[in-house]
């Protein structure tokens, strides 16, 4: 019984955390077709920001709780200068190129940011664990849980319903789903789909590095930490069927939860569980859970 | 059965030659280095066989690190010594691997089927990192190959090595020339232009496309055993995403413009890598990733597009049309 506490409650944190990393990759995929590598670029850079600037506000010694707004605003100011930068500077020249060659251009972005990080924070690891102890911890049913790690549930959610309310209820989100349905069709009826690709991109990239600063306090941020995390992200976005939120949100419970369930029962198999969910939901549903199946061109 | 000559066929014999005439009076470091590139240029020619029709594997270390794996568990389980039997290990395990996964992948295309090679290869990853009796993160040493009998030490073993690599690469390049050049082999670039149409014509476009795969398999099989007992020691490393993202960049790096090409990438990234992670350690992978950019960017048909032109009586053969 207890166990199977542990596992919900690790789970379910697991997952949030998932669902917030992967959320931005869905998005840039789902409007632009971008399989996008650079993504675990945009995390570490996040995670980097977070725990450097962190790291200042505490030694300046400010209010300890303003570090929290300062975990969100460093994510935002790295991701949107990320996401501009490479959008504007690289990715809008190759739109409509093969899809492949397409996710090779973002692999060459995320080598090059990997050591953009080396050339700006060096080899030393650093900690922002601040955040993280400030919260202390709750006890359930003997078990200590970090009150930190439980609010990336609540995170999680304010993070998807917002993705959600902007797609489904402001008309930006409804001009954007019309591109999503039929980009040519959209650019004829005089929707600016550039400025659409720009923001989308800066919103993912935003995401992305979200994800890295949240993460920070809970890690030793280290070179590489982004290697890792784009496989992961991978693999909860072709669960949930490539572009699609709803999707993601039951990609990133399915891999979570299972992924808790193996530390707890079954050690040996905890990166092993991931991929084969993987394999087993693209062998079966090739589009993902939550994708549609495409025509093929004759 | 008269066997046809071209261009491609001469060259790779020519240089196999020089190369094996030249290892006799180069350094032992150099001997060492080229039998990596060489190795490793065996998995870009699978690479380039799947990317002809279209097709890019995020996995290919998955049958990399088969290849490497049976070479050091051949000889941990059965104390097998011998290099060539080593490296037959190698191969038709990872042909087997692939064929059986090849009557799954075979139905995938572009994203997915990247997707699928990627997850195949991470479960590889994931099972050997935490199995013990797989050596875990630490992998384990291979001891120095012998060769139908004979025990070389030191400088000599490598010297063998190499010439075992040269000639495997060798006869590997030029029967994947002929693949490409059979109707079967044709039919890749024909899959990556219209499938439906190769259909249409009665081609069973998943068999043919199972029929690559495999080979691909073997090839980088061939060219993970080869890399174990070069370097003598294994690691799960070997089957993470980033050492297939390697095999990738090297193929764009080619082009699959001729199966020379995969030989001319190899050690064009080899030794980009060498020197500028001696001269530039903390800013290599960015080299790396500038180079593949510009590559994508301004020469997409790879250095061999540069080679065909220099030669172009002989690129009307063998380039890519």
């Amino acid at each position: 019984m207890l166990t199977a506490l542990t596992i919900l409650v690790d789970g379910l944190v697991y997952s949030s955390w998932l669902f917030i990393v992967a959320v931005g990759l869905t998005l840039i995929f789902g409007v632009m077709k971008v399989l996008n590598v650079a993504h675990g670029g945009f995390y570490s850079i996040g995670a980097y920001t977070a725990a450097w600037s962190i790291g200042l506000y505490f030694e300046a010694g400010w209010a300890p709780l303003g570090s929290f707004a300062l975990l969100i605003l460093s994510a935002v100011v790295a991701g949107v200068v990320l996401g501009l930068a490479l959008e504007r500077g690289l990715l809008r020249f190759v739109y409509g190129r093969d899809e492949i060659l397409v996710v090779l251009v973002t692999y060459a972005v995320f080598l090059i940011l990997e050591n953009l990080v080396l050339q700006i924070w060096g080899i030393d690891a650093y900690l922002a664990y601040q955040p993280n102890t400030l919260l202390g911890t709750t006890r359930l049913g003997g078990l200590a849980f970090s009150n930190y790690e439980l609010m990336l549930i609540p995170l999680a959610g304010v993070v998807g319903f917002g993705l959600w309310w902007g797609l489904n209820r402001t008309r930006t989100g409804k001009i954007l789903r019309a591109v999503i349905h039929d980009r040519e069709m959209s650019l004829g009826m005089g929707v600016n789909v550039a400025r659409l690709f720009t923001a989308t991109f800066v919103i993912g990239a935003v995401l992305g590095a979200l994800g890295g600063a949240v993460t920070a306090p809970m890690i030793s941020v280290t070179p590489g930490i982004g290697v890792e995390v784009i496989v992961l992200a991978f693999a909860v976005v072709v669960i949930s069927g490539l572009g699609s939120v709803p999707g993601t949100i039951i990609g990133a419970l399915i891999v979570g939860l299972s992924r808790a369930a193996a530390v707890h029962l079954w050690p040996e198999i905890e990166l092993f569980v991931i991929y084969a969910v993987m394999s087993a939901v693209l062998i079966m549903r090739p589009q993902g859970l939550f994708g549609r199946p495409h025509l093929r061109r004759i | 059965m008269t066997v046809p000559v071209d261009g491609t066929i001469r060259a790779l014999a020519l240089g196999a030659a020089l190369l094996a005439a030249a290892s006799f009076w180069l350094p032992d470091w150099v001997i060492f280095l080229a039998t990596l590139i060489i190795a490793k240029a065996l998995v870009v020619l699978g690479l380039l066989i799947l990317w002809r029709a279209g097709l890019m594997s995020f996995g290919q270390a998955l049958f990399y690190g088969v290849g490497a794996y049976a070479v050091g568990l051949a000889q941990l389980a059965f104390g097998l010594r011998d290099a060539f039997l080593l490296v037959l290990i190698g191969i038709v395990l990872a042909a087997a691997v692939a064929f059986v996964l090849g009557f799954l992948l075979a139905r995938y295309r572009d994203i997915f089927f990247a997707m699928l090679s990627l997850a195949f290869s991470m479960i590889l990853y994931g099972t050997l990192v935490k199995s013990a009796t797989l050596g875990s993160t630490d992998g384990f040493a291979i001891l120095q190959p012998r060769f139908l009998g004979l025990a070389p030490a030191g400088p000599a073993a490598k010297h063998d090595l190499f010439l075992l690599t040269l000639c495997l690469a060798a006869a590997s390049a030029y029967l994947t020339h002929r693949y490409l050049g059979s109707p079967l082999g044709a039919l890749t670039t024909a899959i990556r232009d219209n499938e439906i149409r190769v259909e249409y014509l009665g081609y069973s476009v998943e068999r043919a496309i199972h029929v690559s795969y495999v080979i691909a398999a073997a090839l980088a099989g061939a060219g993970g055993a080869l890399v174990a007992l070069a370097v003598g020691h294994i690691d799960p490393d070997a089957t993470y995403w980033t050492s297939s993202g390697e095999f990738v960049f090297v193929t764009i790096l080619s082009g699959a413009g001729s199966v020379l090409a995969p030989f001319i990438g190899s050690a064009l990234f080899e030794l980009l890598r060498a020197y500028a992670a001696d001269y530039a350690p903390y800013s290599w992978q960015m080299i790396l990733g500038f180079c593949l950019l510009l590559l994508i960017l301004f020469l997409p048909q790879g250095v061999w597009s540069l080679v065909a032109r220099l030669a172009p009586h002989r690129s009307r053969r063998t380039a890519a049309p």
